[in-house]
């Protein structure tokens, strides 16, 4: 089939859907783009489904040459993007042709890029899902990260009309972010000190942080707990060990888990930290579940009701 | 028994403070309920010691829903007809040359090693909960005279097919893996094989017995040394 080739993969290239879901029984984690808000924008700028495989691109670096007439854009983290050597905006739909080189720089605002091909990579799912997950060797091309002269194949495609998102509604990603979280779990056992210090103080982004979980540093926070049979984790949820750091576990976690938890960091806050790097300054906001549902549904509306602009 | 809100989507179900075969049980009861009676509105499941963790479809539901549906699939659980799971049988090579923990746990027990092996394959396990790594099954509970905690210094690898333990469950590594687990054996059966259907041998609920092999039947059954 026609497509991509890579030239240079990148720190970090995935081929990602929205990811695993209903694979739990087997141990398999959900993967999945960490920002599903840019990875939405960059499948719905070229009228893909919105479960179509993109590429995430974490921090930049990545180079492929096309092999195939189609159209592509790019969302998510600001990266100097070039098509032949000559700089393209992102968040705007190109056609590319047979020979095409697209280059990606390194991010310089925010940390994850998502490449979307027309008609999306076709890539064949694994326990439903294209999601590449590194950690279980599973989805995307052989459970790996993108190689040296991988093939990414696609279909050849013609889009009449080219879009682009209007700069007022790019998000912006920064270097802070407050994470809305909804307390869950064993939040009880943080008595109201650890509590009141816990959404009281600022925390770093450390540079151990990855599709896993992001480890924070800052005030030490305790549970009263000494040990606690494994359970279930669910996306976002934060995780204090005995050193009292706060890791918020993100799409690659594991499945189960034996720290206690104080509560879960909603997705659409996930995704802000998705976007920031190591040093970054982080507060928390304790949120009511109702609250949390209702801003899942304003951003669902925004996002609806967000047009982009025809080229 | 107690519902609380893991996250905006999340519900987890706590069914007892300690882990038991009788709240296995329980646990796979209430898995069955929900499957049933709630499919509209469930994501996943993980089902783990004494806990069950239920995602659901925030696009059809909302929290209060969801737990008032929740309440509903949980009650009558003592009631409900028990599901003896599924006898599995386990090949193991136990020996000195793939479980170098054997001597350890044997001087823990002031027992010998033979009878180390002779007790881990005694009982019958149950498979309490799936996670960690894909096809990693938590067994217990194995007999306090071979439990033994984990290593103060995890292993930078450990083989596929290590049969280990840890405090006083068990487990086969589905994968090669770091892991801290003592280790006392290989078990030559694929525990995960994406290729395979099923892809798993076991699920959570199933009973498990190891059964001794020498290295001779280990290679025989596709064991690697």
């Amino acid at each position: 089939m026609s497509g991509f080739r890579v030239k240079q993969p990148g720190l970090l290239t995935l081929i990602q859907d929205h990811g695993r879901f209903g694979a739990f029984n087997l141990g398999l984690t959900n993967g999945g783009p960490l920002d599903s808000l840019a990875f939405d924008w960059a499948n719905r700028l070229l009228g893909n489904d919105i479960n179509a495989s993109c590429l995430e691109v974490s921090f930049g670096g990545l180079c492929i040459e096309s092999k195939v007439e189609t159209s592509i854009v790019i969302t998510g983290a600001k990266m100097p993007c070039k098509i032949n050597g000559v700089e393209i905006n992102q968040w705007q739909t190109r056609a590319v042709s047979q020979g095409d080189t697209i280059e990606l720089g390194y991010a310089t605002d925010g940390t994850r890029a998502y490449l979307a091909v027309a008609g999306g990579f076709n890539i064949s799912p694994s326990f439903g899902s294209s999601a590449t997950v590194v950690r279980e060797k599973i989805g995307g091309l052989n459970g790996d990260k993108l190689q040296v002269d991988d093939h990414l194949p696609c279909l050849p495609s013609a889009i009449a009309q080219h879009y682009f998102l209007g700069d007022a509604d790019r998000p912006q990603y920064g270097e802070s972010a407050i994470l809305r979280l909804v307390l869950g779990y064993q939040h009880t056992a943080f008595d109201p000190t650890q509590q009141w210090r816990f959404f009281n103080s600022e925390y770093r982004v450390s540079d151990r942080c990855d599709r896993m979980g992001y480890r924070l540093e800052g005030e030490a926070v305790h549970s009263g707990m000494t040990g606690m049979l494994s359970e279930g984790i669910c996306h976002g949820a934060v995780q204090i060990p005995a050193d009292g750091q706060p890791i918020v576990l993100m799409n690659d976690r594991q499945t189960i888990g034996g720290y206690p938890k104080i509560g879960s960091v909603i997705p659409l806050d996930t995704a802000k930290l998705a976007q920031l790097s190591p040093g970054a300054t982080i507060q928390f906001e304790s949120i009511s579940p109702e609250y949390a549902h209702n801003l899942y549904w304003l951003e669902k509306s925004r996002f609806e009701r967000t047009q982009p602009v025809k080229c | 028994m107690k519902i609380e809100i893991a996250g905006q989507d999340a519900l987890i179900v706590y069914f007892a403070d300690a882990t038991s075969a009788s709240v296995s049980v329980r646990i796979q009861l209430a898995v069955g309920n929900i499957r049933s009676q709630m499919p509209d509105i469930i994501i996943d499941l993980v089902p783990s010691y004494a806990s069950l963790l239920i995602i659901f479809d925030i696009n059809q539901c909302d929290l209060f829903e969801a737990k008032s549906r929740l309440s509903k699939a949980l009650t009558n659980l003592d009631t409900g007809e028990s599901q003896a799971g599924e006898l599995i049988v386990l090949p193991v090579y136990y020996d000195l040359e793939c479980g170098p923990d054997l001597p350890v746990i044997a001087e823990r027990g002031k027992i010998s090693v033979d009878q180390v092996i002779e007790i881990h394959q005694q009982q019958e396990y149950r498979v309490y909960a799936i996670g960690f790594a894909p096809g990693f099954a938590y067994l217990g509970e194995v007999d306090e005279r071979i439990a033994a905690p984990r290593l103060a210094t995890p292993r930078m690898k450990v083989p596929r097919g290590a049969v280990a333990i840890a405090d006083r469950q068990t487990a086969v590594y589905p994968a090669p893996s770091p892991g801290g687990w003592n280790l006392i054996g290989l078990c030559p059966t694929r525990m995960f094989d994406p290729e395979k259907q099923p892809s798993m041998p076991v699920q959570v609920g199933d009973r498990i017995q190891f059964k001794a092999i020498d290295r001779e039947e280990f290679i025989s059954l596709g064991g690697e040394l």
